[in-house]
């Protein structure tokens, strides 16, 4: 393999480029993003950066010189078009860049509500320009309404009331985050935005945004009214494979890979619009929107383009998150939903700080921590382990 | 193979002890030890995929 090309210069295409030298590959390599920003990490988008408490200067994701990757860095450049029998990339200006391996690293982009009007003040939070946008609008005391109470929702709404504003939260469920905590546990989060002085309406339905010109209140099914100078849609992204389509790869709610990650001869995919069936739980199909998959899937990807075909290496995970909201430190690793059987094994759920695991087919399949990363992660590795549920209940002390 | 932590970039948040068990331990203070500071080589692999998941990018690896 003499040439590379990666695209999406963020953070699971960084840590592609990364692996690929570290492991000795001296070829071209390639790396294109979309974004004129070196890869930044979007974590703090919602937290540090968005608070204020950091400046925008340190959300690189690499602090090491980029001299030593010996990049043809394209930045600025966004791929329209692949050519996977000849790996050939097509950039919006035209220009090609064909390599022996590609890596895809596009990720996501948030998705949008249907029949929103076009009003100024309507934002979306995914970048570091989404950021400084909403970012400037707290800096002025905007009165701040969130769409979608799901990590980065909460995780704004938590912010905005840091820095004293006023923020009303809508979501059409029973409690924030129920897709990635469950409702038990979602119900003592509401609890807890509430107490810290978020107007958090749940099992609400959006009925109108109205405004002249730019966004003046969220009209409810119900009647009430919501008075606001910014209107934060928060409700999930979509994996970025728009540029994929007709390509010849599968794609179905992301880019469709094999178990290690292949896409085709030669394509591999990484990060948050990458399928694979994960055999940490039995090949069921995965894509994952976190943090911690994407830099792994990078790494991996990079490996298994280097990796001789049948010596590749399967990518089996228990995937992982994390979420900063009100000096909580909210972690959950594997599986779980609110239709499994759930222990709270340490603390209590209602002090926010606790330590939950879950059950699927007699075994731990996932653990919701707050404030608890040292049993978190012994539970990451025993769900990995495939442990049961039984021996988990006293596994970690 | 030397490890050094940013201690003012460290978050605790253990996902290093999760790649590398038996070099990083997160306790129930709320910080992180290093229990090898020079590992021996059969440690590389998961002591730079600690450093490549280090959410903070406080770990270094050198040597
Ligand atoms: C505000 C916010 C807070 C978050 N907080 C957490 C958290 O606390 N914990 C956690 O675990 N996860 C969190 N996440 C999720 C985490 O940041 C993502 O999982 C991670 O960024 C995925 O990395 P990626 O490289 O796969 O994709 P992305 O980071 O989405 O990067 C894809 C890159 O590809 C570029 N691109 C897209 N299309 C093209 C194209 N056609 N051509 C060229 N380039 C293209 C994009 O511009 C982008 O720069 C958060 C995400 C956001 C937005
Ligand atoms: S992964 Fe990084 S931030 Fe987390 S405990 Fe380890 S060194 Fe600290």
């Amino acid at each position: 393999m003499d040439s590379i090309a990666v695209v999406g210069a963020s953070l699971a295409g960084l840590r592609a480029v990364e692996t690929l030298r570290r492991l000795g590959f001296a070829g071209r390599l390639t790396l294109i993003g979309a974004e004129a920003h070196l890869p930044y990490d979007r974590p703090p988008l919602s937290k540090e950066l968005l608070s204020g408490e950091w400046d925008r200067d340190r959300v690189v994701l690499r602090r090491a010189p980029y001299d030593e990757l010996d990049l043809e860095l394209l930045l600025g450049f966004r791929a329209t078009a692949l050519d996977v029998a000849t790996r050939t990339v097509t950039l919006h200006d035209g220009r090609t860049v064909a390599a022996d391996g590609i890596v895809l690293a596009t990720g996501a982009a948030p998705r949008t509500l249907p029949g929103l009007p076009t009003l100024d003040g309507i934002v979306t939070l995914r970048t570091l320009d989404d950021c400084m946008v909403l970012r400037g609008a707290m800096e002025r005391g905007a009165r701040i309404c969130v769409i979608g109470a799901g990590f980065i929702g909460a995780e704004v709404a938590a912010t905005a009331r840091s820095r004293g504003l006023d923020v009303t939260v809508l979501e059409a469920l029973d409690a924030p985050m129920v897709r990635g905590v469950g409702t038990r546990i979602g119900a003592s989060f509401a609890a807890l935005h509430r107490a810290n002085g978020v107007d958090l309406r749940t099992g609400v339905r959006v009925e109108a945004v109205e405004g002249d010109g730019r966004v003046e209140r969220v009209r409810l099914a119900g009647g009430d009214v919501v008075a606001c100078d910014v209107l934060l849609v928060a409700v999930g992204a979509a994996p970025s494979t728009g540029w994929l389509e007709g390509s010849g790869l599968t794609l179905d709610d992301g880019v469709v890979c094999d178990e290690t990650l292949l896409a085709a001869p030669g394509v591999v995919a990484a990060g948050d619009i990458a399928r694979w069936p994960n055999p940490t739980f039995g090949g069921e199909s995965m894509r994952i929107e976190h943090w911690t998959n994407a830099a792994e899937q990078g790494m991996h990807a990079a490996t298994r383009l280097l990796a001789e075909d049948g010596a590749a290496p399967a990518f089996a995970t228990v995937p992982f998150v994390w979420s900063d909201q009100f000096g909580v430190k909210i972690q959950s690793a594997g599986r779980f939903s609110a239709a499994d059987r759930m222990e709270v094994v340490h603390g209590s759920i209602d002090e926010h700080r606790f330590v939950a695991i879950f059950e699927r087919h007699g075994r731990v399949s996932g653990v919701l921590g707050c404030s608890e990363p040292r049993r978190v992660m012994q539970y990451r590795r025993l769900i990995g382990a495939g442990t049961p549920f039984a021996e988990a209940l006293t596994a970690v002390e | 193979m030397r490890i050094s932590v940013n201690f003012d970039l460290c978050k605790s948040n253990a996902v290093c002890m999760d790649a590398a068990p038996t070099v990083f331990e997160v306790r129930d203070d709320g910080y992180l030890y290093v229990l090898q500071e020079e590992p021996g080589e059969e440690l590389r692999a998961e002591v730079e995929a600690a450093a490549a998941t280090c959410p903070t990018q406080a770990i270094t690896v050198e040597g």
